[in-house]
């Protein structure tokens, strides 16, 4: 006997049916089609760039059930793309104020709350409560993390990743299709690749790429059309391109081959290079000076030479004064600009301490043996000596 | 020297790069295969090579090549042929979504 079909008890009130009127009059949707959204339920993965256009036409489109995992708060500096929050959300939990806009979107959707980080020791079970997840993080461990826990829990992985003016989307984890590790066996080494935090996102990507992502998750629900399975959708808004690749299930993948060697989620950290906690984190190890005593060593006239490793943008944003601007990335080719600074105190900034600590360690690695770190950069300078210095 | 030495082929750079390319979105190169390709392209922009090659010069395992829409790892990896105007892109991983 074949097992109950979830479709059949469900049902749509006069208010849905009013609701979802232009799907209902497609063919391709209809009450069938309505009926299994309403029966299906997702997981998303962080409430920000693109996790905001994807529950908001999800909930919209009525997916029945949306899960949403974040632990963050809304910040300032993320309205300008996740339109999920408003102004007046600035310091609420995400989850909250994700919450009562989707309430307002669609009354008919349940919205599960999850605040917590997704890790190897909760990723399981999270997914295993969903039909698909879409993946809206921002980091490698975690992208990591979740396409193994995909691939475990046998629930397709709808992905997209944004960085600047560049989109990637594909849909992961299908039977036969390629996992993300199929495609990236191993993630960068930390530093290599930019944040969006470091390098930035145009506001509207997260907003194009999140309802690419959010079309092949109704897809999937709906089994029309053709999945964006074994392709890469390659997204460039500045030439206006859009490019597929094609991708290939790795029959040798570790995840998802054919004698998979990882069976249970490992440590993603470790995994991506990261240190974990327990062990000091690069920036810890690398001499530092903090903002007061910069300050204080600067106003008693001490001979410092400041260099500021950000890009010279970032310098008409904010500045803190320094002697010279040379941009961490093209550090490597460009020492022999200060090398006469070599044997001097060196003071190396950027905006948080991120990069001028990887400036350090290149320098301190080139000989210049007095080249100290500046802890927290211009934002910990804007906190702690000169607040009409921005923050940014 | 043979006429076909000079093959020539756009390579794609995608934005993660362009920092190392002068900003440019696409560069010109000469060579057979794709290895060569990429020589010549470290060697007009040679801030590139460590973000292509490990220190002991293999292929950095994140980023891929496509010859067209196809990834070399499943053509002859560095020794695909590539023909005349033929299209070589980078797809670095990214992971941004916040």
């Amino acid at each position: 006997m074949e097992s109950p079909d979830p479709i059949a008890s469900v049902t749509l009130s006069p208010e849905e049916l009013r609701r979802y009127n232009r799907h209902l009059i497609l063919p391709e949707v209809g009450m069938a089609g309505q009926k299994k959204l309403k029966a299906a339920s997702v997981l998303l993965v962080g409430a920000g760039g693109l996790g905001s256009p994807l529950a908001m036409y999800l909930a919209a489109a009525g997916v029945g059930r949306l899960g949403l995992v974040d632990f963050d708060v809304v910040d300032a500096s993320n309205l300008q793309r996740q339109i999920l929050h408003g102004t007046q959300d600035v310091g609420r939990k995400k989850l909250d104020s994700a919450r009562d806009r989707l309430r307002e979107i669609n009354p008919h959707v349940q919205v599960d709350l999850h605040e917590v980080r997704l890790t190897s020791d909760n990723a399981l079970d999270l997914i295993a409560e969903y039909d698909i997840v879409a993946d809206g993080t921002d980091n490698f461990p975690t992208r990591y993390l979740v396409n193994d826990a995909c691939v475990l829990t046998g629930r397709p992985n709808v992905y997209a990743s944004i960085f600047r003016f560049e989109g990637q989307v594909s849909v992961f984890g299908l039977e036969d299709g390629p996992c993300y590790r199929c495609v990236y066996p191993e993630p960068p080494p930390p530093g290599l690749v930019p944040s969006c935090a470091e390098g930035g996102v145009l506001g509207v990507l997260p907003g194009l790429v999140g309802t690419l992502q959010a079309t092949e998750v109704l897809k999937l629900i709906l089994g029309v059309g053709e999945p964006l399975k074994g392709r890469l959708l390659l997204i460039d808004t500045l030439g206006m391109q859009f490019r597929t690749l094609k991708v290939r299930k790795d029959p040798d993948c570790p995840v998802c081959g054919h004698h998979p060697t990882i069976t249970t989620l490992i440590d993603y950290e470790q995994f991506c290079g990261i240190p974990s906690p327990t062990t000091p984190a690069m920036t810890e190890t690398t001499p530092a000076i903090s903002v007061r005593e910069f300050y204080e060593r600067r106003t008693r006239g001490d001979d410092l030479f400041v260099l500021d490793v950000r890009k010279p943008f970032e310098a008409q944003i904010a500045d803190i004064g320094s002697d010279q601007l040379i941009p961490v990335e093209e550090l490597p080719d460009r020492l022999a600009e200060v090398r006469a600074r070599k044997d001097q105190d060196l003071v190396v900034f950027c905006r948080s301490g991120a990069r001028s600590a990887r400036a350090t360690n290149l320098l301190r690695a080139a000989g210049f043996t007095k080249a100290v770190n500046l802890t927290g950069g211009i934002l910990a300078w804007s906190e702690e000596i000169d607040d009409s210095v921005p923050q940014y | 020297m043979p006429a076909t030495s000079t093959t020539s082929v756009t390579i794609h750079i995608p934005t993660p790069l362009r920092s190392f390319t002068g900003g440019s979105a696409s560069v010109e190169v000469t060579g057979q295969t794709v290895g060569e390709a990429l020589k010549d392209l470290v060697r007009r922009h040679p801030a590139l090579e460590p973000h292509l090659y490990t220190e002991d010069g293999r292929l950095r395992s994140f980023v891929n090549i496509y010859v067209g829409d196809e990834d070399i790892r499943y053509l002859d990896r560095d020794a695909t042929a590539i023909t005349p105007g033929a299209e070589l892109s980078i797809v670095p991983s990214i992971a941004g979504g916040r």
